[in-house]
């Protein structure tokens, strides 16, 4: 189960023709699959395509009509392999991940594929987690689809020109025998437009024909001599078939004035903030409708020399506006212009920054230094905003309200001050957040599943340990080998923490391998354990999160033990998010049935808080929080706990297992009561009363509260 | 050639918190512009900025009536200069649109819940963290075109209804988009979720924010100086005596130190505390403004009424405190509410409470001490709502009788008697020096290893001070001291001031 219900969703994958579909890009980009008789799909969730996989896992009757194979693959790799379905069949398939990570994962197979190259149409839909809200090292996919020829489709952001570049990048991969992909931005995944329709198309070619009917072609397989092969093939045949359709297809648009002194060459993707930064500067209205030439690389790989020596022909100079580096178009250009010999000036990187995201203010400086403008008039910075600047402060991600990871780092840090600091490598997912405060744990992260081979090296004699985090999801993307198996194999003697919370948490609430949860369309219940004990590894520990006084024990156990051989602590619990929305329906049914439900929640004792805030720092849920003191002597804030509290405990186990304080308490208010607990509450409330009155009145007469 | 006049779309940026409810503003606002006849569109970041930090929802709108058949290109991306509306759902995020520019004094305007949610960097503090939000009221002041701000999340929070609703509301209000009220009302209707309590959230969120445009002029209320809310005069000696002896400046925390103490002990120990204020003030300085008197009345009080399980035991059972928790709770008349506490007495707690010379002589045996010690590994959870519960807490409530025979009293009474007395020794000779020393009470606080941690700050702070000759500026070290102790737990600030005022002193 994902973390949204893509039930309203699902109702737009079967519009038909001319109906208007309106919804966010990746959702347009899935209809569009559907729309282009895609046979098989496939990928690895990540930000921004999670909803394209999430919609489809909870679409399987339309699916089912379709005759469409959806699978959610094991990794990016596995991903990028279903693709050689398509290399002797007329197969349409498309696969997709967050880039440049998944592709960097993805990259052994999609070598494969493009050298053997294509029968049915490839595509690889890509989410670029590039700029703000970016979790992942910035790097371009451009370098992956030059370095295999993969052609790249980078198309303006509204979803009709989204979900043409499906339709037209199946044609193309099929015209030109390679796969295509399509690259879309994050706030591009995410916009919410809307398209006209058009009929699903059941595809003319099945898998089931493509099985029962084996085609074989050694021609097609990376082994040589097929590979010196397909080099030329590349080279020969397949880059003219796709200048040509590109070309014939005009992919690529030539819009604004027909004529001008200085043009503009832009990356498709980037054509909305172009208008937007050229209509703040009078350049253009907001339709954009503008006397300068703009040429919009809707594909931008292969870069067709024709065009671009055409558009450049009549002009003084030509601004390249390329986001990201290396600046791959804009030497790409200055070479096809230096072979036409055409003296246009080429400017990109020297009037825009070479790193970083082209916003609308990014763009606007750069066009005004191209054009010259000098006039505009830039707001003055004002003193009462400088001054406040250096007061605000950051709010880093962190772990979600009750999340079970937490008291894993609480541990960790408690066991700092008892054994030192160990040497921590990190993995990729939620429990990352343990490099932010409060915790400030952790010294590297090397990439999904890698937390374990992170620390590989440090295998020599020590009297330290250690400490490798992995999460589920990591673990099964590759962890279990990558990790692991090489750790077992090499005789590490380092413990890994294998963080299992049920789901692929970071990425959406994902099903996998190990989830406890029964899936109807895909086999769960697979222990990590038992995995890992097939592995070979003997010293193998679950706890379940929130005990932390077990946690602490067994990883001081893990960091202690004198058994050799890799010690693998699997710490247990419900990611609470998705815990939470698992629960909340259920007990809004059970109350509303007048059924009796005990909901708990934590507190902090205002009286007795001292204000220290140690309980925070060995804590960070966002619900256990600070406000002002109500002691008037006591200056310091007091910790407090806020409505939003799931009641996990892990604030009340903190301050009894670290000693902090007697303030915490868990308050649990039953709804619905039996007759008994309405009883035995008046027997209690009567003695409790009693006792309450006689310390009241002594405490009346001597002081002077009223 | 482009007009000047042209149309554009007109620009809405949403900073809100994960779990705000950004999403859901965000589906209203395009729902109701759709439905009035506009274009819009709208994008977020969801995922990882999500856990907890901050998203940025951006909304464009455009009258299809104006488009004349033709596609707006709407931008994913607020610009600076270029924004019509910023909605913040916690005051820094307002601060942190003013920050990225989004925010123009010519076109924004600004829709802020003044409420705040803390970062972790003030709630992990060791004492006072809280950034002053004062820069962020005067650089809204002066960057918002029109700027409408209060507690959103107290409003969501009296109607039964989430802070989005509220926001929504603030919108309408604020006249910033050309639609109806009545056509938010409905986009709420037609949502048909939660309708009845998002609809009294929306009506108190229009109210409030017609309210604030009306007198845009007035900021908000300082808060009442928290000392007033206590102090409830009765007419018997030691009031008469804080009246009568004491200057009008010390009244009032001399009042809260009174009560304070004979609600920790009795009437004579009130009458003690009083009678070392007077030996204060004797020392102290009117030219200064007592700032002696209010500085040591304040830490005193504090002192002698120290954390001991007497004390937490007697808060555990009040009438007061189990109001308070069914109150923070929302229980109502039909529910049932139960309390467990989490204690973790160590057997330092538990010498504390014993009469003074065996409580000396526990903590003297290690053997025995370590085998109370493992009895006592495991953290206990009383349910002081029940019986057995109460009663226990009760009873060592009770103990208050016998506290003066304890170990802790006479601890931390030769500890106060220490401390008063350097006071009094610097007082003639250095003011400001004294009354840092009695501000250094503040490192003393909380229970076991915080307590223990604070205690050894407090002792080699005094240490330097001992080991420091006279010197005009020894106020301005202590107080650095004292900052650093608060700086980190482990204390490697501290140790470095220290350290470095060692190097001072040798050269």
């Amino acid at each position: 189960m994902a973390e949204r219900s893509f039930a309203k969703e699902i109702l737009s994958l079967r519009l038909g023709a001319g109906d208007d579909f309106c919804g966010e890009g990746i959702l347009a980009v899935t209809k569009a699959l559907l729309q282009s008789g895609v046979s098989y799909v496939g990928g690895y969730q990540g930000a921004p395509i999670s909803h394209l996989m999430d919609v489809l896992s909870d679409a399987e009757d339309i699916l089912n009509e379709l005759g469409v194979h959806f699978e959610t693959s094991a990794s990016e790799a596995s991903a990028a392999a279903m693709l050689a379905a398509s290399v002797n069949y007329p197969l349409r398939g498309a696969v997709t991940w967050k880039s440049t990570v998944g592709t960097n994962v993805a990259s052994d197979a999609l070598a494969n594929v493009a050298s053997g190259g294509v029968t049915g149409g490839a595509l690889i839909i890509i989410g670029e987690d590039y700029g703000e809200g970016s979790s992942i090292m910035q790097e371009r996919s451009h370098a992956f689809a030059m370095k295999s020829q993969i052609w790249l489709l980078d198309p303006r952001p509204n979803l009709t020109s989204i979900v043409d570049s499906v339709e037209k990048g199946f044609e193309l991969s099929e015209a030109s025998n390679t796969p295509v992909m399509l690259e879309l931005r994050i706030r591009t995944c995410h916009v919410f437009g809307h398209f006209e329709a058009k009929d699903n198309q059941k595809p003319d070619f099945t898998l089931q024909e493509a099985m029962e009917n084996p085609q074989r072609d050694t021609e097609r397989i990376v082994l040589p001599p097929a590979n010196f092969l397909h080099e030329q093939e590349k080279i020969n045949q397949r880059w003219p078939a796709a200048i040509e359709f590109i070309k014939k297809n005009k992919l690529n648009e030539f819009l604004g004035g027909a004529t001008g002194v200085q043009g503009l060459i832009i990356q498709g993707g980037l054509y909305n903030t172009l208008i937007r930064a050229l209509d703040l500067l009078d350049l253009s209205d907001c339709f954009g409708n503008t006397d300068i030439p703009i040429y919009v690389l809707n594909v931008t790989y292969p870069l067709i020399p024709d065009e671009i020596v055409g558009f450049c022909a009549d002009k003084k100079s030509v601004l390249i506006i390329e986001e990201g580096q290396p600046d791959y178009i804009e030497q790409a250009i200055n070479t096809i212009l230096r072979r036409a010999d055409l003296q246009t000036k080429i400017s990109g990187k020297d009037v825009l920054p070479m790193a970083g995201e082209y916003t609308g203010q990014v763009l606007k400086n750069g066009l005004k230094t191209f054009f010259a403008i000098t006039d505009d008039q830039e707001e003055a910075s004002l003193p009462a905003v400088d001054a406040m600047n250096t007061t605000l402060p950051p709010r880093p991600a962190g772990f979600c309200t009750g999340c079970p990871e937490r008291p894993v780092f609480t541990a960790m840090k408690l066991l700092e001050r008892e054994l030192g600091p160990a040497h921590v490598s990190c993995d990729i997912g939620c429990h990352l957040f343990s490099i932010l405060p409060p915790f400030n744990i952790g010294n590297t992260t090397m990439g999904y599943g890698l937390g374990a081979a992170g620390a590989s090296a440090f295998t020599a004699p020590s009297i330290k340990r250690t400490i490798a985090i992995m999460g589920d999801g990591g673990f099964w993307h590759n962890g279990l080998t990558s990790g692991v198996g090489n750790a077992v194999f090499n005789e590490s003697d380092n413990v890994l923490m294998i963080v299992d919370n049920g789901y692929s948490a970071a990425t959406g609430g994902q099903d996998i391998l190990s989830s406890r949860s029964k899936n109807k369309t895909r086999s769960t219940r697979h222990r990590i354990e038992d995995a890992v004990r097939g592995l070979g590894v003997t010293w193998v520990r679950r706890v379940r999160t929130y005990d932390l006084a077990d946690m602490m024990e067994t990883l001081r156990e893990a960091l202690t033990t004198k058994q050799k051989g890799p010690k693998v602590l699997i710490a247990q619990s419900e990611c609470q998010l998705n815990r939470q929305r698992r629960l909340k329906p259920i007990v809004r049914r059970m109350l509303s049935q007048g059924k009796r439900v005990v909901r708990e929640q934590f507190g902090v004792d205002a009286e007795t808080c001292t204000g220290d805030h140690s309980c925070i720092r060995l804590s960070g849920c966002p619900s256990l929080t600070i406000k002002e003191n109500p002691d008037p002597l006591r200056q310091d804030p007091i910790a407090y706990v806020d409505n939003t509290c799931v009641g996990c405990g892990h604030c009340g186990e903190v301050a009894d297992v670290a000693i902090l304080c007697p303030s915490f308490y868990k308050a649990q208010i039953i709804s619905n009561p039996s007759a008994w607990d309405m009883t035995i509450t008046k027997v209690r409330q009567a003695v409790i009363g009693f006792f309450q009155r006689k310390s009241e009145k002594s405490l009346r007469l001597r002081t002077y509260q009223s | 050639m482009i007009e000047r006049d042209r149309p554009r779309p007109l620009s809405i940026a949403i900073a809100a918190l994960g779990g705000q409810g950004g999403g859901v503003l965000s589906n209203w606002i395009v729902t109701l512009a759709g439905s009035a006849g506009y274009l819009a569109q709208y994008t977020s970041v969801p995922g990882v900025a999500q856990r907890t930090g901050t998203t940025i929802y951006y909304i464009e709108i455009f009258p299809k009536a104006k488009a004349l058949g033709q596609e707006p290109v709407f931008a994913l991306n607020p610009v600076p200069g270029d924004v019509d509306i910023v909605i913040a759902s916690e005051w820094m995020e307002a601060g942190r649109a003013i920050q990225r520019g989004l925010v123009s004094p010519n076109l924004t305007t600004l829709i802020a819940s003044s409420h705040r949610v803390y970062a972790i960097s003030e709630k992990s503090a060791m004492g006072q963290g809280i950034v002053d939000d004062k820069s962020v009221h005067e650089a809204a002041q002066a960057s918002a075109h029109s700027l409408i701000h209060f507690d959103m999340e107290q409003a969501a929070h009296e109607t039964g209804s989430v802070i989005s609703a509220v926001l929504f509301g603030a919108l309408a209000g604020s006249k910033a988009l050309p639609f109806e009220k009545s056509s938010f009302e409905e986009t709420i209707s037609r949502s048909g979720i939660a309708v009845e309590t998002n609809l009294a959230g929306f009506n108190e969120g229009y109210r409030l924010a017609k309210a604030n445009l009306a007198d845009a002029t007035k900021t908000s209320e300082p808060e009442m100086p928290p000392l007033e809310k206590i102090s409830v005069h009765r007419d018997d000696q030691l009031s008469q005596k804080v009246q009568q002896i004491f200057p009008k400046s010390c009244r009032e925390i001399l009042m809260v130190g009174t009560n304070r103490t004979l609600d920790y002990q009795d009437k004579a120990y009130g009458a003690f505390y009083l009678q070392q204020m007077e030996d204060i003030l004797t020392l102290d300085d009117t030219a200064r403004g007592h700032r002696l008197t209010q500085t040591v009345g304040r830490h005193l009080a504090l002192w002698m009424t120290y954390e001991d399980t007497i004390r937490v035991a007697d808060f555990k059972i009040r009438k007061k405190r189990f109001d308070h928790i069914a109150q923070e709770t929302g229980a109502t008349q039909n529910q049932v509410v139960n309390v467990v506490d989490y204690v973790h007495p160590r057997v330092e707690e538990i010498c504390d409470s014993l009469p003074a010379p065996l409580g000396r002589a526990l903590m003297s045996a290690p053997r025995t001490k370590r085998w109370v010690g493992r009895r006592l590994k495991k953290g206990r959870r009383i349910q002081s709502s029940k019986l057995s519960g109460f009663l226990l807490f009760y009873m060592i409530s009770s103990m208050r009788r016998w506290r003066r025979g304890t170990y802790r009293y006479h601890v931390e009474h030769a500890r106060i008697e220490d401390w008063l007395a350097r006071i009094k020794q610097t007082a003639s000779s250095d003011y400001d020096l004294a009354v840092e020393i009695a501000a250094c009470q503040q490192l003393v606080k909380g229970y076991g290893d915080t307590h223990a941690r604070g205690l050894k700050n407090f002792t080699l702070i005094m240490g330097a001070l001992d080991a420091s000759g006279p010197d005009a500026k020894l106020a301005s070290v202590i107080r650095r001291l004292r900052d650093a102790a608060l700086a980190d737990e482990a204390g490697e600030m501290l140790q470095l001031e220290l350290t470095r005022l060692n190097d001072a002193h040798a050269e």
